[in-house]
């Protein structure tokens, strides 16, 4: 069964319609990159999943449920997990004491009044530090953190409450390009190992091409085109509104 | 008919009065970001200069229009020396120490006018031709309302042509909507800056001096005047011209028709209005949501526990307190219960300011509520004590959970004006309320029991409250709670996306403060014997902001520290010098503009230099 299944999505803004009769699904352990050019409706379409926008019809189905609508807090109870574009973290805390937050309220552990956050966790946190490749900041404040790794904080507080689908909206927007590959490689392990879907939007065609497994064009609030990468690099549509004629890949 | 066309005409005049002060106060926000807490006093300044030069003019009416003009150039040339001594050097400053700083100018100016003009009201002696009447539809109305009616669209038109006509006016606009656009344009921003501090202050001292023929030039002006135009300012939406002119004929009218109608709820009723307002439009009338600034405030620093050394220090100060009624007389003793109130009246802000991210300038209100509630039962239903040290929290955090349901959902400058809308209507219950709360005479003879009433034993049960409050507020801090409720502030979607829930976070927060502030109330009263309106006053929810902010809000020992370093410096100041509120008010500026982040920050930032890494 797919993690997510996403039907006739649609969604206008005063007169424009932002996004129409989208469909996709995204298969456990599956990456499925969204892409399009500027204004196609990805974002759009991306925080309609997410619950920070509700849809005007269609339905988001997680593992058979519909999560159609919900708040982006109930989507985050049933195991949806998301990185920010401009990152999203915690800067009054650690590194670690950031991780602690998210399995505190995976676990619902927060409305507790008396025992001290100190230590609770710490073990887990540090293993999810570890395989991001933060341990060794763990005690860091946030604030200080290289761009690079607090895009790698946030995947692993997104990793916190054990999500079966992650969002990763533009997760390499601001990053140096040797950075970007890692972040994303580092992600494509994490999806195998879990059996977690991923779906993200990206702008940076190098990083689409060589971690999706599939790949989604938007235009105009419109799906033109789903494929591998060869066959989205081949079609013509495709080359035509978005990369441009005689395009090559590795645009910025 | 013939009452709705003169009060609704009066109403206009009215409208056009608090416009003059509220375009000056919106347009100096929009271009500075700076909510400017003193513009009342540039009104008030405005009135007694106005009275100065009027008083020594001939009575004809082209001497009298000179003389407001000149009130209001120099106004103008007062409001320059403010920009340029104090706001300029807080412009970096984060927005509540800016409002701050702009506060300690208010208790400056107000020093400073009664040591110039003296305490006594001064009302401007009224020419012939000021107390002519016109004939209205079968009504006699003052000349004057008239000739105001006319002047509030007449700054409207003016200030119109000068933003849109003008090359100024197009760079304040366009500082409005991006001021960091515009300093990377090149444009001298400390001269934009200045003139619209000059502008905004002419049209305050205008406002004052064209008040003198209705009333007088008198002490009670600056905060009587800053709350009306927050509010109008607020409704319209900040920095929105034609938003404060709306706001104002809707406050104005409806202040009028309010006196006539149900003359006891009318500020319950403005304050009602701004609730309505903001609880639909949650950015104002015609204001648009406030966008992020750029130059993004400091980052908080981490929170870590202190370090030992200052936790031994903390402790050796709490034994010391514990022994002070052997070392201490019955005076002293008084003051140290005292500072035991101003630290539950401090921590309890704290924790929803700082943690909890939401600026309270209406903290009064919790005080207020827990000393009523105290002093209402022991009045009425001769409730001992206990109970009703108990009976406080309780009312406390029941009000600040009926509040909390429509308030949670606003954020920065709206917020803190709805809490102080909110804390402007339990004063004006409790002192309009004669039947039940006495009104202005207070609630007398809120006495503690045999057993509690001798100085030292008070002392030593407000100091075990106190302390136990501030410990147990601590430890929700470090909790998972308090962990969540700093998540939400440092990054809503963040939180809302690993699961937590911020509007509930946010609510317990204020129900947790509402209740530890009741307790301070509470406690309060029985030390002085009484309850009065004077404890939900404007001046008291700033004296809880002074203490939290001057402690600091990154370390959970700044509003102790804050608490009681404000507490000895007000009973030092008040008892020896009369200008006790131009010094105090020096202080503040000269801290703020030396510590921004507060004096038990900047004590941390010192000791850790170079530990952290």
């Amino acid at each position: 069964m797919s993690t997510l299944v996403v039907q006739g999505l649609r969604k206008s803004f005063g007169g424009v319609r932002a996004v129409s009769d989208v469909s996709f699904h995204v298969a456990p352990g599956e990456m499925l990159a969204l892409i399009g050019p500027n204004g196609a409706g990805k974002s759009t379409c991306f925080n309609m999943v997410g619950g920070q926008l509700p849809p005007d019809a269609g339905t988001v189905l997680l593992e058979g449920r519909p999560i159609t609508g919900l708040s982006p807090r109930a989507i985050a109870h049933r195991g949806v997990g998301r990185t920010f574009q401009i990152t999203a973290t915690f800067g009054s805390m650690t590194v670690r004491e950031n991780v602690q937050m998210a399995l505190l309220a995976h676990r619902r552990e927060i409305w507790q009044f008396w025992r001290p956050v100190a230590g609770r966790h710490a073990d887990k946190a540090d293993a999810l530090l570890d395989q991001v490749g933060l341990a060794a900041q763990a005690d860091r404040a946030t604030s200080v953190l290289a761009y690079g790794d607090l895009k790698r904080l946030e995947l692993a507080i997104a990793l916190g409450n054990g999500p079966r689908l992650l969002l990763m909206d533009e997760p390499t927007a601001g990053m140096a390009p040797a950075e970007r590959v890692a972040l994303m490689q580092l992600t494509r392990r994490l999806a195998t190992e879990r059996g977690m879907a991923v779906l993200f939007t990206e702008h940076d065609m190098d990083v689409v091409f060589d971690v999706s497994d599939r790949i989604l064009v938007l235009n105009r609030g419109q799906l033109m085109a789903e494929g591998n990468g060869a066959s989205i690099r081949a079609n013509p549509a495709v080359r035509e509104v978005y990369l441009g004629s005689g395009a090559t890949s590795g645009g910025h | 008919m013939e009452i709705v066309i003169p009060q609704l005409l009066t109403g206009l005049a009215g409208a056009s009065s608090l416009f003059l002060i509220a375009s000056g106060l919106t347009i100096i926000f929009g271009v500075t970001r700076i909510v400017n807490f003193s513009h009342g006093s540039l009104m008030m300044l405005g009135a007694y200069i106005g009275w100065s030069i009027l008083t020594r003019l001939p009575r004809d009416p082209e001497w009298f229009v000179l003389g407001v003009l000149a009130a209001a150039l120099a106004t103008a040339a007062i409001g320059v020396v403010l920009e340029i001594t104090v706001l300029r050097r807080v412009y970096r400053a984060p927005e509540l120490f800016q409002l701050l700083a702009t506060f300690g100018v208010v208790l400056v100016l107000q020093d400073v006018t009664l040591w110039l003009w003296g305490a006594v009201e001064l009302p401007l002696p009224r020419p012939r031709w000021l107390r002519g009447f016109v004939e209205i539809a079968g009504s006699r109305l003052p000349l004057y309302d008239l000739i105001l009616i006319g002047i509030g669209p007449l700054v409207l038109g003016l200030l119109w042509l000068a933003l849109h006509r003008t090359r100024w006016g197009t760079l304040v606009r366009a500082a409005t909507l991006d001021r960091g656009m515009v300093a990377a344009l090149g444009v001298d921003q400390r001269l934009l800056f200045t003139s619209v501090f000059a502008l905004g202050a002419g049209l305050a001292g205008l406002g004052g001096a064209l008040s003198l023929p209705n009333s007088s030039a008198n002490l009670g002006i600056d905060l009587s005047v800053i709350t009306d135009a927050f509010v109008v300012v607020v409704v319209g939406g900040l920095g929105s011209l034609t938003g404060a002119f709306v706001a104002s004929l809707l406050i104005g009218v409806l202040q009028a028709f309010g006196i006539m109608l149900l003359p006891k709820i009318t500020l319950v009723l403005v304050f009602l209005v701004m609730a309505v307002v903001l609880v639909f439009r949650p950015n104002g009338l015609l204001g648009r949501p406030q966008a992020e600034a750029r130059e993004a405030a400091l980052p908080a620093p981490v929170v870590r526990a202190a370090p030992r050394e200052l936790r031994l220090l903390g402790l050796a100060v709490l034994l010391l307190a514990a022994a002070a009624p052997f070392l201490a007389g019955d005076y002293a003793l008084s003051v140290l219960t005292d500072a035991c109130v101003a630290i539950l009246f401090a921590v309890s802000l704290h924790f929803m300011m700082g943690p909890g991210g939401m600026a309270s300038f209406g903290h009064a209100a919790w005080f207020g509520i827990g000393a009523y509630a105290a002093g209402l039962l022991l009045h009425w239903l001769g409730t001992p004590m206990p109970f009703g040290l108990l009976a406080a929290p309780l009312a406390g955090g029941l009000f600040a959970a009926l509040f909390g349901w429509f308030v949670v959902r606003l954020s920065g400058v709206y917020l803190s004006m709805l809490t102080l809308a909110f804390a402007q209507i339990t004063w004006a219950i409790s002192f309009q309320w004669v039947e039940v709360t006495a009104g202005d005479n207070g609630l007398l003879g809120v006495w503690p029991p045999e057993w509690a009433r001798s100085p030292r034993v008070y002392y030593w049960l407000a100091l075990g409250l106190a302390a136990g409050v501030a410990l147990l507020l601590r430890r929700v801090l470090y909790a998972p709670y308090g962990y969540a409720l700093r998540a939400a502030r440092d990054s809503s979607p963040r939180a809302q996306s690993i699961g937590l829930d911020v509007p509930r976070l946010r609510m317990v927060a204020l129900v947790i403060a509402g209740a530890s502030c009741g307790l301070g109330g509470a406690l309060f009263s029985y030390a002085k014997g009484g309850v009065f309106p004077t404890y939900i006053s404007i001046a008291h929810s700033v004296e809880a902001l002074l203490m939290v902010l001057l402690g600091g809000l990154q370390t959970m020992a700044g509003p102790i520290v804050g608490a009681l370093i404000y507490t000895g410096l007000a009973d030092l100041l008040v008892r020896s010098t009369d200008l006790w509120r131009l010094v105090l008010g020096a202080v503040i500026v000269v801290l703020v503009i030396a510590f921004p982040e507060g004096i038990a920050g900047a004590v941390r930032r010192l000791w850790l230099r170079g530990r952290e890494a």
